[in-house]
């Protein structure tokens, strides 16, 4: 039986990636742990090693290719004492059918274990008020707008620094600092060890001093072991100091469920933070909005607290092309008008309203989607427009039910704008379990987009 | 203090019987049994995470994973000097402490498919595994937690007045974390029988001990603690199980904690994802060649005759032949039932 490689998955969310090298050739004889070929992902360079002895029969994808699903057929190895050339062919029959179609590959896990959240489809996004018409724009990774607005802001403020775990020699974990530390240098891009606590403490007292630090949590699990630091000391020594002194310092990294990685690596902070007083909290989902509002974040001269997301990070938006690009925090984003149902969402949440929207519109329920981008201050007076207009409000995250950020939003709608109301508010939520780690428990675990559609339809009467 | 000792003679006693500081021992010499039990062990866990990696990449296993390849020697001595009711704990690198307690490979494989045989019942994953049977209390993704919970295990021994040593694992990336030194006083404090074995891969994902330890000599972490601590070969599984026989014993007689520094290396990159461009091929290259833990046995036992070249592969067909079961297993075996989204989240 001839060996077929497959491509392989390197990282949690990787869905394909470039095949950019082969290191052996057809007829090359290879043993397990042989370097084979390398392949790119948005993150970075793998090696991939072959796990079993052979011969190189045949390389059915050339180096060069881009895009490859993983799990696709890449080679075919013939085993030691096997003819060659019967071993190319035979698994040649069969080859163009996988290459194909990967996802009919002999993998039946990886379909469910996919990233629980696709690119969403591209709808006409409504244009940002603060955006000057005409403007041109480039498409680009929330990953690269993020590591722009530092650079820009670096370049702008010599008092911005970056400091975390793996954000200089590694060029971050997840790649947001990469290129930092080769501009701005070992003084201002900080390599921390793993001292969550410390070093938010070192950030916040830094930013007393007047410095302003922009401190990567790897993810913002992590920083469950600084949010003292967070919460006793950068939130509230303004008020405590009479106003003498504060903290112009930003935390940002990953927040909320990656995919398979479990209950201490999966949970949505928005609703954690959005609790103190003292705090901004910002949680964008566009490139443009991370970009925008991450300039925004550096220059605030309070403590706020940018949640990303690691599925996003390798996300395409379009980004104004301006010299300087600040947005202000705060303020919402019309991201669809609509006149049947307000939809309010942020960050990856946005991925469900935006599907939903979709298929609503194809039964003929027009939603208007409001990108909150801030969590606080929450702008009430964009959402309260919107339900004024449509009457029907239904609030998505990936978050934990209680309390959450819909939780407020339904509790503040009902206060100031009850009269308004044709219905009751839905707010749709992660499930109120610890993420499990088995792919078809997360998958159940999290918000889905027949949920939305589901209460779309409930707050529509239909 | 010199006077007070005098006023309280039962106090000086015990005073005057505190040990004298523990230097690294000889490595001790192996039964032919032990040194073929040694090799058996050491290769189920390469080859299980050899198996782990390939199943990683064709989708099988998701989320982090990470592999032990090259620390087998620390977890597969340290266990030979442990008795009935120890207690292990670690964090996610930990696929190769559950094989070494026992734990049947299909459980762990199961785990890290995520299917409803696992170890915990596929909710938890690679990272997140226990058994209470065992005493294995987990299988922790926050760098340096285990470190309070393992000197809370050895709180309950003493407590409950029981023989028990609690075995805390951590790496010189946690070495760091602040919990570490709080449960070092603790542990100091009260006299708790807790091992606290660093295992030094040189490496926290990326960052190379000496660009993140002001100390690199993990053995004298607990200096200001008045915790003993001595560096051993992790990577030979003699020089660990004499290690594991000196701090057990330590720590049984009431002398409270220990740290044992483990010098290792992990052959792979930090996870899955890591292309571990930090060190040189060279360097990985030279710890496999020079100081592989599993061609060190192989080569003993082959030279003092006590197995032939056939019977060390009649060994790797059996482990092989054990870990294709359980990877047959991990893909077969159904996920759990829908139901369990609901369940074990309060009693
Ligand atoms: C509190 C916390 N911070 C950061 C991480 C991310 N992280 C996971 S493993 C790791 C490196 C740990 O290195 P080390 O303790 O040396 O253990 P090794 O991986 O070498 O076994 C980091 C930074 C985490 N899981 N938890
Ligand atoms: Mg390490």
């Amino acid at each position: 039986m001839p060996i077929e490689i497959l491509m392989p998955a390197l990282s949690p969310t990787m869905e394909e990636g470039n095949l950019s090298k082969w290191l052996k050739n057809e007829g090359d004889k290879v043993v397990a742990g042989d370097v084979i070929a390398e392949i790119e992902t948005d993150k970075a360079t793998m090696e991939v090693e072959a796990v079993d002895e052979g011969t190189l029969a045949r390389i059915v994808v050339p180096a060069g290719t881009e895009g490859v699903k993983v799990n696709a057929l890449i080679a075919v190895l013939a085993a030691d004492g096997e003819d060659m050339t019967r071993a190319a062919e035979g698994a040649g029959e069969e080859a163009p059918a996988k290459a194909a179609a990967p996802a009919a590959a002999p993998a039946p896990a990886k379909s469910e274990a996919a990233a629980p959240v696709a690119a969403a489809p591209r709808t006409e996004v409504a244009a940002d008020p603060d955006i000057p018409a005409g403007t041109e724009m480039v498409s680009m990774t929330v990953r690269e707008a993020l590591r722009d607005a530092m650079a820009e802001e670096m370049r702008r403020d010599a008092d911005v620094f970056v400091m975390g775990e793996e954000v200089a020699e590694y060029q971050g974990a997840y790649k947001i600092t990469q290129g930092l530390l080769q501009e701005f240098g070992p003084r201002r891009v900080v390599d921390t060890p793993i001292t969550e606590h410390g070093f938010a403490g070192v950030g916040v007292g830094a930013a007393m001093a007047g410095l302003k630090p922009i401190v990567e949590f790897m993810t913002f699990n992590f920083a469950m072991q600084a949010i003292d630091q967070i919460v006793n000391s950068a939130a509230k020594t303004l008020y405590m100091s009479g106003g003498q002194m504060g903290a112009p310092i930003v935390f940002r990294g990953p927040s909320g469920a990656a995919a398979r990685v479990a209950a201490q690596h999966s949970q949505c902070y928005a609703a954690w933070y959005s609790h103190i007083p003292g705090l901004k909290v910002v949680m964008p989902y566009s490139a443009a909005d991370a970009k925008g509002l991450l300039k925004a974040a550096i220059r605030d001269p309070n403590p706020v607290i940018f949640l990303e997301n690691e599925i996003l990070y390798g996300h395409h938006f379009d980004v104004p092309k301006m010299d300087d690009f600040v947005l202000p925090i705060g303020k919402a984003r019309i991201h669809k008008p609509g006149k049947d149902v307000t939809i309010v969402s942020f960050g990856i949440g946005m991925t469900y309203a935006i599907k939903a929207e979709a298929e609503l519109a194809a039964m003929g329920i027009d939603a208007e989607i409001i990108d909150l981008r801030t969590i606080r201050p929450l702008d009430f007076d964009t959402i309260i427009a919107s339900v004024k207009k449509t009457n029907r409000l239904v609030v998505v995250e990936e978050g934990f039910p209680q309390s959450s950020v819909g939780d407020f939003v339904a509790n503040q709608v009902s206060q100031r704008a009850f009269d308004h109301l044709d219905a009751p508010v839905i707010t749709i939520a992660g499930k109120d379990v610890p993420m499990p780690y088995a792919a078809n428990l997360e998958k159940l675990a999290l918000p889905n987009v027949a949920e939305v559609v589901e209460a779309v339809k409930a707050v529509t009467y239909r | 203090m010199a006077t007070a000792a005098k006023k309280a003679p039962a106090k000086a006693k015990s005073d005057s019987k505190s040990p004298s500081a523990p230097v690294t021992p000889k490595p001790v010499e192996f039964t032919k049994d032990q040194d073929l039990n040694a090799y058996r062990e050491m290769l189920l866990i390469r080859r299980f995470e050899e198996k782990a990696g390939q199943l990683y990449g064709m989708g099988f296993i998701g989320g982090f994973c990470h592999l032990y390849i090259g620390q087998e020697a620390v977890v597969t001595g340290l266990q030979m000097s442990l008795i009935e009711g120890d207690q292990m704990i670690t964090a996610y690198r930990d696929h190769g402490h559950m094989l070494a307690m026992g734990l049947s490979a299909r459980g762990v494989m199961a785990e890290l498919t995520g299917r409803r045989g696992g170890l915990s019942k596929g909710k938890g994953g690679s990272m997140h595994m226990f058994s209470k049977e065992k005493h294995f209390y987990g299988g922790h993704g926050i760098v340096g937690a285990q470190v309070s919970l393992g000197t809370g295990l050895a709180f309950a021994n003493r407590y409950r007045e029981n023989p028990n040593v609690s075995v805390t694992y951590f790496g010189d990336g946690a070495a760091n974390q602040g919990q570490v030194y709080e449960s070092f006083n603790m542990a100091a404090l009260w006299k708790l029988p807790v091992i606290y074995v660093i295992e030094n891969n040189r490496y926290a994902m990326g960052t190379a001990v000496t660009r993140a330890s002001a100390e690199t000599d993990f053995s004298q972490r607990g200096v200001s603690f008045k915790i003993p601590g001595i560096k051993v070969d992790g990577m030979d599984v003699r020089a660990v199980k004499a290690a594991g026989d000196l701090a057990t014993e330590w720590c049984r007689s009431g002398n409270g904690p220990i740290i044992l520094e483990m010098e290792t290396y992990r052959y792979r990159g930090h996870s899955m994802s890591d292309p571990a461009k930090y060190r040189s091929k060279d360097e990985v290259q030279k710890m496999r060649s020079e100081h592989d833990p599993i061609e060190q046995v192989k080569a003993r036992l082959i030279a003092k005759k006590w197995a032939s070249e056939d019977d060390l592969k009649a060994v790797d067909k059996d482990v092989r032949d054990i870990v294709a079961d359980a990877a047959d297993f991990a893909q077969t075996d159904p996920e759990p039932d829908a139901s369990e989204l609901w369940t074990d989240i309060l009693i």
